[in-house]
């Protein structure tokens, strides 16, 4: 299995030069042959989510934008080509700053929508809008925003978007809208977007935060749907609405999968999955409350963080 | 009589069937990231159970006199959001005017409720269940109070549990890669499993 996914890897990579994607493969080989069953029945999903955008693949600069700095610096000199900064963004977005498997923000929609891959789809979907909508307002308002309102400026902005974005799903797509049901107003305390907002939006230009939000957002869907794949495949025996495992079949959809205990269990076995692929890499593990939105008003923020 | 005992029954649904925490994944920010002590556990749920109450108390009222009377549902989410910070920020200042010492033991989590997906859940749901206009005002005000307690000490329940499981969690051996978050939700899991059997009741 690691093998077949190592080679549709190379395939799709138009740089043959290590890529930090290819060790990611590396560590997927090396996780399913030492772990538990279900890390490795997680993790071929979560390829499946990275392959979803190509562009994850498709390497610019292997070694040098590990780091986040090293992005913005490539945002700031927007000189630069635009393909190699979108690639960039959605490398940043997809991988190294995955907002759900590597920052842990926007727990609670990951977990509650993600019974079925198709509403996971959806919400990730949704929230790009607002995601992508928010950041590039935000950012043309940045310089009018008063530093001390600008909470409660963000929130009303955010809120705008996800009643339009709500009563764009209850018009063309009122099944999503009766799945989802509250968790769609809900995407207004989505600390994924008021987050971009405070950490990125109100410091670049429009066009870098709605590509931010963009890339954020792809990251925020990939994430999602790994989880509703695991989730509606061994939950409920079906993908997309397709059966695929039957009752009395080789192996039985597990109820326990689709109940609330079982969003809880493989969210942490992905996020374990995750921790483990960025230890191989070197990467940065998230310290501190440097990107948290509320790190200005929250009273842990002095002791060093609330984990 | 009914009327109380529905009230009982909302009031318990909240805090076991339907946690909000567990069962509804409503607040799980602050239930992974407050919940390593027990005293900051604690404060933090008897903040979200005072604005809960508080903020349903705004906005169910403005919700059926206010928005559905001119139509205007569709900005719901927007007017919420917004009543619920203003309301956070209010309390605060009253606080700590009126009463330093309630505002010593929440103050500091108060800023943190306004982005806590629970408190506008709990707005929006009860509006949902008991806005209609099969409820009188004063019958689907009650219910709506009642429901945003009960949940509000589900919650409680909820933070108070994990936070004697992660004091066991922090003492055991762990494997490197669960260590921290992983191991938490997988706890958490095993937590949320227990109050399934809540759901035959």
């Amino acid at each position: 299995m690691a093998k077949k996914t190592i080679s549709m890897g190379r395939n799709a990579s138009h740089h043959s030069e290590q890529s930090p994607v290819s060790e990611a493969h590396r560590g997927v080989e090396r996780i399913s042959s030492d772990s538990s069953p279900e890390e490795s029945v997680d993790m071929p999903y979560e390829e499946q989510g990275m392959t979803e955008n190509p562009a994850c693949y498709i390497e610019a600069e292997p070694s040098a934008d590990e780091q986040g700095e090293a992005t913005n610096q490539a945002v700031s000199q927007a000189a630069g080509p635009a393909l190699k900064l979108f690639q960039s963004e959605m490398k940043r977005g997809l991988l190294t700053e995955n907002p759900v498997l590597r920052l842990v923000l926007g727990t609670c929609p990951t977990l509650a929508v993600t019974t079925a891959a198709s509403n996971a789809v959806g919400m990730g979907i949704a929230a790009t809008l607002v995601l992508i909508c928010s950041n590039t307002v935000i950012s043309l308002m940045r310089h009018i925003i008063p530093d001390k309102a600008r909470i409660p400026a963000y929130i009303t902005v955010i809120a705008s978007f996800v009643s339009v974005v709500q009563m764009l799903v209850k018009a063309y797509a009122p099944a999503l809208d009766e799945s989802l049901g509250i968790y769609l107003p809900l995407i207004v305390v989505n600390c994924i977007i008021l987050g971009r907002a405070e950490m990125y939006a109100s410091k670049h230009a429009p066009l870098a935060s709605a590509l931010d939000g963009l890339a954020m957002g792809v990251g925020f869907t990939a994430a999602l749907l790994c989880m509703g794949i695991v989730r509606e495949l061994l939950g409920a025996g079906s993908l997309f609405g397709h059966e695929i495992l039957s009752e009395g079949g080789f192996l039985q959809p597990i109820l326990f999968f689709s109940l609330a205990p079982g969003g809880f269990f493989v969210f942490g076995l992905l996020i374990a999955a995750a921790n483990r692929l960025s230890r191989e890499n070197h990467l940065p593990v998230r310290t501190g409350c440097g990107d948290c939105p509320a790190a200005a008003t929250c009273s842990m923020s002095d002791k060093g963080g609330c984990r | 009589m009914n009327v109380f005992r529905t009230v009982v029954t909302i009031i318990l649904a909240g805090i076991l069937t339907d946690n909000y925490v567990l069962s509804k994944f409503l607040g799980i920010c602050p239930f992974l990231g407050v919940s390593k002590k027990l005293d900051t556990a604690m404060g933090m749920s008897a903040a979200v159970i005072f604005v809960m109450v508080l903020s349903t108390a705004v906005t169910y009222p403005i919700q059926r006199f206010v928005l559905e009377a001119l139509g205007l549902e569709y900005l719901q989410t927007a007017v919420f959001i917004l009543i619920i910070a203003a309301l956070v920020q209010l309390i605060e200042i009253a606080l700590r005017k009126y009463m330093p010492a309630l505002h010593a033991s929440l103050g500091v989590y108060l800023p943190l409720i306004t982005t806590n997906c629970a408190v506008l859940g709990c707005a929006i749901l009860v509006t949902e269940n008991y806005g209609s206009a099969a409820y009188s005002f004063g019958t689907g005000y009650l219910y709506a109070l009642s429901c945003a307690f009960g949940s509000g000490v589900g919650f409680l329940v909820a933070m108070a549990i994990f936070a004697g499981v992660r004091r066991r969690i922090e003492s055991s051996d762990i494997p490197d890669t669960l260590q921290g978050l992983p191991i938490t939700l997988i706890s958490a899991s095993l937590v949320a499993m227990s109050f399934l059997g809540f759901a035959g009741i």
